[in-house]
């Protein structure tokens, strides 16, 4: 059997508050997981505009992750529900728009979830591995593009 | 001395933004008086073969409408682009890809398909699909390419200005002619309309709540819609948050949504992700599940938040099928 050796790039929001601290710790325990996702620090994950995630897309993201706190625990009460709504009708529209609906994901892991952040990228990255590169013309060359 | 000289340029269009022309009434015997029209396809008997003659730049402007997917049209404005001081991107579809973009949700294949054999009100039985070269009676008939992907103007040529809609509103079109006429022009790339969203002009919004709750999302035939209130506060999708003003509300006007034919102004990149967050801030819930269960209520997103801005968008269409 072939082994699959794609190296996604996944582009993840990580919230400062939060995820951002959750990594920190996974990577100063010196836990391992693979290193596809690109963290940008955002203030909070309802700070993630739709169209950051388009334009991850369209810069040749495979995948995009929202980090930000457990519900109940944002810094500024309400952004993580701000996210998750927007999240769900964003994953409507991509999927209209034949972008698989794992290529988008949100996640809370808190400060101290170094682990849970190892396992959550690593989960993620072998989603995307599997689902293989976004690819928006899908190899085909546009001879007007 | 001269009048400048000026063309007018039709692509996948669906002939209203000629008509927005022509709707200028008497002003438009003002915009004769003033220039020399030297090509219009539509109105008047040039060719391409007198365009290709005429010396580089020696049109003042150009307006061209529609949006571009054959070869043709790829050629025709390119040789626009070369003879023309000033390029105007005329109405939605030159300028965001407009209705004919709905086509970037197929390909070529598909699209073709549709039109010449699935559509109920097709009767092709000898299936004849048309095809760059046909071979008829000894001789070769050519068609342009169809390609996969519509385009806007200025993904295929520089363009100098863009009036919005669909179609254009005539005192738009007057106030774009004066200004190039007086030699007024604004900076280049710019976007000939106010640059505030439609909300900010709407008379609805002055009674629109302090914060907006929706439990469903409903479509406008599937409301009594009231005549005073916010669409958005009945819960019927409008695009008034993510769209350029200028049009003089007119659909809010005739008691429909806006469906965004303008584009968005200067500060928002991609109409339609823009509208997933306006849309998404009045949902009534932090409750998963009831989040999950109101985006179900929506029927078509893509569709209806770029319904004239998918080309224009930063993933320009649906992902290409190998
Ligand atoms: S912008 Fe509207 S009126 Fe103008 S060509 Fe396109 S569809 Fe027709
Ligand atoms: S959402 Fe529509 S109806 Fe409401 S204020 Fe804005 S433009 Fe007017
Ligand atoms: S209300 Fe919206 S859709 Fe209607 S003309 Fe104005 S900008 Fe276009």
């Amino acid at each position: 059997m072939e082994t699959n050796t794609f190296e996604p790039k996944i582009v993840g929001f990580l919230c400062r508050w939060c995820t951002y601290q959750g990594a920190d710790l996974a990577g100063t325990s010196r836990m391992e997981y693979p290193p596809n996702l690109i963290p940008v620090r955002v203030m909070c994950s309802g700070r993630v505009d739709p169209s950051f995630v388009m334009q991850a897309y369209s810069e040749g993201a495979d995948a995009v992750v929202i980090f930000g706190c457990h519900l109940g625990d944002c810094h500024y009460q309400e952004g993580n529900y701000k996210a998750m709504r927007r999240y769900h009708l964003l994953k409507k529209m991509i999927e209209e728009l034949g972008i698989e609906p794992q290529r988008l994901q949100l996640e809370w892991v808190s400060a101290s979830e170094g682990e849970r952040y190892q396992k959550e990228v690593s989960r993620i990255f072998s989603e995307v591995r599997e689902l293989g590169p976004l690819d928006l013309n899908n190899g085909k060359a546009q001879s007007n593009g | 001395m001269d009048k400048p000289k000026v063309a007018f340029y039709w692509c996948a269009s669906c002939g209203g933004c000629e008509e927005a022309v022509v709707d200028l009434n008497e002003d438009i015997l003002k915009v004769v008086e003033a220039v020399d029209i030297v090509f219009w396809p539509v109105a008047l008997d040039f060719k391409k073969k007198d365009v290709e003659a005429m010396p580089d730049g020696s049109i003042a402007v150009s307006f061209i409408n529609g949006a571009i997917r054959l070869s043709e049209q790829e050629y025709m404005v390119n040789l626009l682009r070369k003879k023309s001081g000033l390029v105007v991107a005329f109405g939605s579809c030159a300028h965001l890809g407009g209705i004919p973009g709905l086509s970037n949700f197929y390909d070529a294949k598909l699209s073709l398909e549709r039109a010449y054999r699935l559509s109920p009100s097709t009767d092709n039985p000898d299936n004849i699909f048309p095809s760059e070269e046909t071979k008829i009676n000894g001789s070769t008939l050519e068609l342009p390419k169809f390609y996969d992907t519509v385009k806007t103007l200025d993904q295929v040529i520089d363009v100098d200005y863009y009036l919005p809609g669909c179609s254009v509103p005539a005192d738009l079109i007057m106030n774009a002619v004066t200004a190039i006429l007086e030699g007024k022009l604004p900076p280049k790339g710019t976007v000939l309309a106010p640059d505030k969203i439609l909300c900010d002009t709407c008379k609805r919004n002055e009674t629109k709540p302090e914060k907006m709750e929706v439990n469903e999302i409903k479509r406008p035939y599937e409301v009594m819609l009231d005549p005073e209130k916010c669409f958005l506060e009945q819960g019927v999708i409008c695009l008034g948050p993510v769209t350029r003003s200028g049009c003089g509300e007119r659909c809010i006007e005739a008691n429909m949504p806006c469906r965004g034919c303008f584009g968005p102004t200067s500060k928002i990149r991609d109409q339609g992700a823009k509208l997933v967050s306006s849309l998404a801030s009045i949902f009534n819930t932090n409750d998963e599940k009831e989040i999950q269960e109101i985006v179900d209520t929506i029927a078509d997103p893509a569709g209806t938040f770029y319904r004239f801005s998918l080309p224009d968008s930063l993933l320009r269409r649906r992902r290409l099928e190998v």
